[in-house]
C-alpha cells in the first residue's frame, strides 16, 4: 500500500515519470565505479595489514617491482606528511594526516585490513602476485576492539599524541577518547528522581556496515605536468577532488574528477580510500591505474557506522509530560578520531520537550576501520535507546504510545534543548497520520506484537551549483555536480520542467565533472533535492528573467509589461497585440536577441528543515528459536513535498529495510585476534527479499517554505525508527525489553527463556 | 601465464576470447568482452549482481570459471532487450521505480526473467524466494517485487492475445 495525495497545483511535480538514466540502468550500459576503462590502463592492488595493531618497521617492495609486468609500487612513505593540516569539505573539515594514513598506513597499521602498500601491473593477476612479494616487517602491538575497553585508562593507545578534545579539564595523558561534549539544563537527576514513570537502561550495539553493493573503485591518471584525472563513483566529485589534492598536497585545480554512476553509498562514499594511491601509482607508472576493492576489503577497510554504548534515563510525570533525560553516550570512532558524535546530542534533544537535560557524549578510537557516515549518522543508535524508553514510560503510565509522543513532541515555535528553533516541522502531523492508519487496528496472532517508534533527522542544505541552458530548439540541459544515487536526475528534470513549462522529456539532466560545473558539496545529508533542486529552480528563474528582458526589447515595451506563463512570454502592455513567444521560439531566435540563453547559479542555503518519521511494525517471534520475522511494516514520513513519489517511497522503504537488518541481523563480529570474522555477505547477513513483507508508505506533505516546491529532504530519516520499532514490537510480543543489537535468535531466545 | 582460448555464444553471437585458467566468467565478460553490465558485488556467490544464464541455467558468473563457458550459450543483461525494445521486466522496473542506484538491477532482471520463463504466474512468496539470492541495499525490495508481478501479468496477457 502506498498513500500519497499530491496537491494538484503542479503540472509535473508529484508525478512519476521514467527516470532519464533509466534505460542505461536496466540494459547494463550504465558505467559504475568498477566499469570505467582508460586507454592504456593498468591494474593496481593493495596489500593490507593482517594485524589489528602493529608498528611498521620497514616495507621492502623491491622483489615485487622485479616481477615482470609490475610497473609501480608505493607505501605510506610516498605520501606527503601533513600533520595538523585539514581540508574543507563544505560541511566541516577533515583531518588530512588521518585521511592520508587511512589511505596508506605511515608508521602503524591501526586495524586489520589497513592498507600498507600498493602495486600496479599490466594485469590484475600479476598485481595480486606482486603483493605476495612485498615484505613488511611488523612489530605486533596489543590491540583493543571493544568500545568500552578502548575508553579505559589502561587500554592500548592507538595515537600517542591524541588528547581528548572538548574535555573540561584538559589532561596531558595519552588516551583513546577523542572527543567529549556535555550539556546540562536544569536538574535532570532531581526531576527524574521525582518522576511518576522512569525508563532507564544500558543500550549497546556493535558497528554495522552501509552495505552498498558496489565496492569502491576508481581509475586515476596523473601526468608528469602535474595534471591528474580521477574517474570514480562517490557521493561527491568535489569531495574526492578536495581530499585527493589535499592528501597529495597539490593544487586543487590539478585534479579533475569525473563522477561515474554510483552503486549505493548511504554515507559510506562521502570519504575516499583509493584515489590518492591510484594517483601515486599512475604518476610512477606513467599509465592510468585502476584500483578496486573486493567485498572483503569493503568490510575490513571501509565504513562502518559506529557502535554505541549508552546509559540512559528518561522520566515523565503522572500526566504524561516528560520531565527530564539523562544520557551518557560512547560512540565508536574506529581507527581515527572523528566519529561525528555531536550528532548524538542533537538527535537526543530534537524530538521531545525536556525541561531538564543532562547528557554527555564521547567517542573513542579502537583497532577497527575508521567509521564513516551511514544514513542519518549516529541517529539510529541513540534513537533505539530513546524510543525504547519512551515506549516503556507510556506503558508504565498506561498511555497510548502515540498519544504519549504527541503530548511531548516538538512542534513549530518550540526551541529544543540543543537550541534548534523549530520551524515548519511535521512531527505532530506524522504522529497524527500514524494514528489514523488501519495498520494499527489489524488483529495480531499468537506470538505477534506491534511496535511503533519515531525518528528525527536534521537534513542539511549547503553549497550547490546548477546550470540550465537552452538548446537551439528550446530543449533544456540541466547540469549539476551531484551524483544520482536514487533518482535525483528525475527530480531535477521535474523541477526544471515545472518551472520552465516545457515537457519533462525535453529536459536532460547531466551530472557534470569538477571542471564543468561550480562547487557542490556531497550528495548526502538528504540535501540534494532541497539544495541542488533550489539551485536548478533559481537557474531556471534566471533564464526566465533573461527571456522576459529580451521579449521586452523585441516588443519595445517595459519589462513590467512582460509576463512568463506556461512556458512562454506574454505581452501585457495595454493596446498591444503582440503574440506570445514560447520558450522554443525564444531559443530559436536567441542569437538575434542577445546570444545563447543559459545561466549557472551557485548557492549555499542553510534553511533546510528536519525530517520526522513514524514507523509501525508487526513482528512474529518464534518461541522455539527466538527468530523474529517482520509481518507488516508501515513508514509514515513528512517529506515537505514529494517531487517524484516513486523515489521518495523508495527511500522510505530502503531506509526502513536497512534498519530492519540493523535491528535483527547485522553486526561486525571480531575474534580474539582482533580480526573481523564476517567480512562477506554470507556471514554479514543483510535482509533479502524472502525476509520481508511489502513496506507500506504514507507520505505526509507539510511544505518547507524555504524550497520553491516545499521539499524537506527524504533520504536519511527512514533508517532511524526501525531499531526501536522492532524492539518495541518484540517487547509487545514477548514482554521482554531487549537493549542490545542485533536482536538475533540467540539473544531473543535467551531473553524469552528467563533473561532480563 | 599461458592463456586459454574460449569460444562461446554470447547473447546470440559467437565470441572468442583469451582468458587465464583461474579467471571467472564474470571477469572475462567484463574485462575481455567489455560486457560490464554484469556486476561484481561480492565475488563469492552471495549477492547475485553477476547473474547470467548459461545454457538456460541461472548462474553466478563470479563462481563459474571462464574456460567452462567453452561451447556454451551465455546470456547477460546486455542481451535481455531485443534490439532497442525493452523486455517487459525492464520496462516495469522503469515504470515502477524498481531501482535506485541500479547496481543490483542487471542481476535482478536476469534472475526475474529466468523465473518468469519457468513460471509465468508466481506468487509473491515464490518471487521473494526466487530472488533471495539477489541483494539490493537500496529499495527494500518492495518495488522490485511489484515490478516483477506487473511484468508477469503483462506477459501472461500477451500470451493470451497472441
Ligand atoms: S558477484 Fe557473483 S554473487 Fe556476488
Ligand atoms: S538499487 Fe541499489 S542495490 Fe539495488
Amino acid at each position: 500500500m502506498t498513500e500519497h495525495n499530491p496537491l494538484s497545483q503542479f503540472r509535473v511535480v508529484g508525478t512519476r515519470p521514467v527516470r532519464p538514466d533509466g534505460i542505461d540502468k536496466v540494459t547494463g550500459k550504465a558505467i559504475y565505479g568498477p566499469d570505467h576503462v582508460a586507454p592504456g590502463m593498468i591494474h593496481g592492488a593493495i596489500l593490507r595489514s593482517p594485524h589489528p595493531h602493529a608498528r611498521i618497521r620497514s616495507i621492502d617492495t623491491s622483489k615485487a617491482l622485479a616481477l615482470p609486468g609490475v610497473k609501480a609500487a608505493v607505501t605510506g612513505q610516498d605520501l606527503p606528511h601533513l600533520p595538523g593540516k585539514s581540508v574543507s569539505l563544505g560541511e566541516g573539515e577533515a583531518d588530512l594526516a588521518n585521511l592520508s594514513c587511512n589511505c596508506l598506513a605511515r608508521d602503524k597499521a591501526l586495524y586489520e585490513g589497513h592498507a600498507v602498500a600498493a602495486v600496479a601491473a599490466t594485469s590484475a593477476s600479476i598485481a595480486r602476485e606482486a603483493l605476495k612479494l612485498i615484505t613488511v616487517d611488523y612489530e605486533v602491538l596489543p590491540h583493543v576492539i571493544d568500545l568500552e575497553d578502548a575508553a579505559r585508562d589502561d587500554a592500548p593507545i592507538l595515537h600517542p599524541d591524541l588528547r581528548t578534545q572538548g574535555a573540561e579539564e584538559p589532561s596531558d595523558k595519552p588516551t583513546n577518547i577523542a572527543f567529549t561534549f556535555a550539556l546540562k539544563q536544569g536538574d535532570a537527576a532531581k526531576a527524574l528522581d521525582g518522576a511518576a514513570a522512569v525508563a532507564s537502561g544500558r543500550f549497546a550495539m556493535p558497528p554495522v556496515h552501509q552495505g552498498y553493493i558496489e565496492p569502491h573503485a576508481c581509475v586515476a591518471s596523473w601526468n608528469a605536468d602535474g595534471q591528474g584525472q580521477v574517474w570514480c563513483s562517490s557521493q561527491g566529485p568535489f569531495m574526492v577532488r578536495a581530499v585527493t589534492a589535499g592528501v597529495l598536497d597539490i593544487p586543487v585545480s590539478d585534479v579533475r574528477v569525473t563522477p561515474l554512476e554510483i552503486g549505493g553509498g548511504f554515507g559510506g562514499k562521502t570519504t575516499i580510500y583509493l584515489e590518492p594511491v591510484a594517483m601515486l601509482l599512475s604518476r610512477k607508472a606513467g599509465r592510468p591505474v585502476r584500483l578496486a576493492m573486493s567485498r572483503e576489503d569493503v568490510f575490513r577497510a571501509s565504513g562502518p557506522a559506529p557502535g554505541l554504548v549508552v546509559d540512559i534515563r528518561i522520566g515523565a510525570d503522572a500526566e504524561g509530560n516528560l520531565v527530564g533525560i539523562e544520557a551518557d553516550m560512547l560512540y565508536d570512532a574506529g581507527a581515527f578520531p572523528g566519529g561525528g558524535t555531536m550528532l548524538g546530542p542533537l538527535v537526543l534533544s530534537n524530538m521531545y520537550r525536556y525541561p531538564a537535560v543532562d547528557i554527555r557524549t564521547r567517542d573513542a578510537v579502537s583497532n577497527k576501520p575508521s567509521v564513516a557516515a551511514y544514513r542519518a549518522p549516529a541517529a539510529p543508535q541513540i534513537t533505539f535507546a530513546i524510543e525504547s524508553c519512551i515506549d516503556d514510560i507510556a506503558a508504565q503510565l498506561g498511555m497510548d504510545p502515540i498519544a504519549f509522543r504527541l503530548k511531548n513532541a516538538l512542534r513549530p515555535g518550540d526551541t529544543s534543548a540543543m537550541g534548534m528553533e523549530c520551524g515548519e516541522i511535521g512531527f505532530v502531523e506524522c504522529l497524527d497520520s500514524a494514528n489514523a492508519q488501519d495498520h494499527l487496528k489489524a488483529p495480531l496472532g499468537d506470538n505477534e506484537g506491534r511496535g511503533i517508534a519515531a525518528g528525527y533527522w536534521i537534513n542539511i542544505g549547503g553549497a550547490s551549483s546548477a546550470s540550465v541552458s537552452l538548446a537551439e530548439d528550446g530543449s533544456v540541459a540541466v547540469v549539476t555536480g551531484n551524483p544520482d544515487i536514487g533518482g535525483s536526475r528525475a527530480s531535477m528534470a521535474i523541477m526544471a520542467s515545472e518551472r520552465l513549462g516545457v515537457p519533462y522529456e525535453k529536459v536532460r539532466p547531466i551530472i557534470g565533472d569538477t571542471a564543468t560545473i561550480g562547487y557542490s558539496v556531497v550528495t548526502g545529508g538528504s540535501r540534494t533535492t532541497f539544495a541542488v533542486g533550489r539551485a536548478v529552480v533559481q537557474a531556471c528563474d534566471t533564464i526566465i528573467a533573461d527571456m522576459k528582458k529580451r521579449a521586452a526589447n523585441v516588443w519595445q515595451v517595459a519589462e513590467d509589461d512582460v509576463e512568463w506563463r506556461n512556458g512562454a512570454v506574454h505581452c501585457t502592455a495595454k493596446g498591444n497585440d503582440n503574440a506570445p513567444m514560447t520558450i522554443t521560439e525564444m531559443a530559436e531566435n536567441a542569437n538575434t536577441t542577445g546570444g545563447p540563453i543559459a545561466a549557472e547559479v551557485s548557492i549555499n542555503p542553510h534553511d533546510s528543515l528536519p525530517a520526522y518519521g513514524v514507523h509501525i511494525c508487526d513482528v512474529a517471534v518464534d518461541p522455539e528459536t527466538g527468530h523474529v520475522s517482520i509481518k507488516r511494516y508501515t513508514v509514515v514520513q513528512d517529506v515537505g513535498r514529494a517531487i517524484h513519489p516513486d523515489y521518495v517511497e523508495g527511500q522510505m522503504q530502503g531506509g526502513a529495510v536497512q534498519g530492519i537488518g540493523w535491528a535483527l541481523n547485522e553486526a561486525y563480529i571480531y575474534n580474539s585476534k582482533g580480526c573481523l570474522d564476517n567480512p562477506g555477505f554470507l556471514d554479514y547477513r543483510m535482509p533479502v527479499a524472502s525476509d520481508l513483507p511489502m513496506i507500506d508508505t504514507v507520505i505526509v506533505e507539510k511544505p518547507n517554505p524555504a524550497h520553491p516546491y516545499g521539499v524537506k529532504g527524504v533520504g536519511e530519516v527512514p533508517i532511524v525508527p526501525p531499531l526501536a520499532a522492532i524492539g518495541n514490537a518484540v517487547k509487545a510480543a514477548t514482554g521482554k525489553r531487549i537493549r542490545e543489537l542485533p536482536m538475533s535468535p540467540d539473544r531473543v531466545f535467551a531473553a524469552i527463556n528467563g533473561g532480563k | 601465464m599461458s592463456k586459454i582460448a574460449v569460444t562461446a555464444t554470447i547473447n546470440g553471437d559467437e565470441q572468442e576470447f583469451l582468458c587465464e585458467p583461474g579467471e571467472s566468467l564474470l571477469d572475462a565478460l567484463r574485462m575481455r568482452l567489455n560486457l560490464t553490465g554484469s556486476k561484481e558485488g561480492c565475488g563469492s556467490g552471495d549477492c547475485g549482481a553477476c547473474t547470467v544464464m548459461m545454457d538456460g541455467r541461472m548462474v553466478c558468473s563470479c563462481l563459474v570459471l571462464a574456460p567452462e563457458a567453452e561451447g556454451k550459450r551465455i546470456e547477460t543483461i546486455e542481451g535481455v532487450a531485443e534490439g532497442s525494445v525493452l523486455h517487459p521486466i525492464q520496462r516495469k522496473f522503469l515504470e515502477m521505480g524498481g531501482l535506485q542506484c541500479g547496481f543490483c538491477t542487471p542481476g535482478f532482471i536476469v534472475a526475474a526473467k529466468a523465473l518468469l520463463e519457468r513460471d509465468p504466474d508466481p506468487s509473491e512468496t515464490e518471487i521473494r524466494y526466487w530472488l533471495a539470492g539477489n541483494l539490493c541495499r537500496c529499495t527494500g525490495y518492495d518495488k522490485i517485487i511489484r515490478a516483477v508481478q506487473e511484468a508477469a501479468a503483462e506477459m501472461r496477457q500477451e500470451r493470451v492475445v497472441s
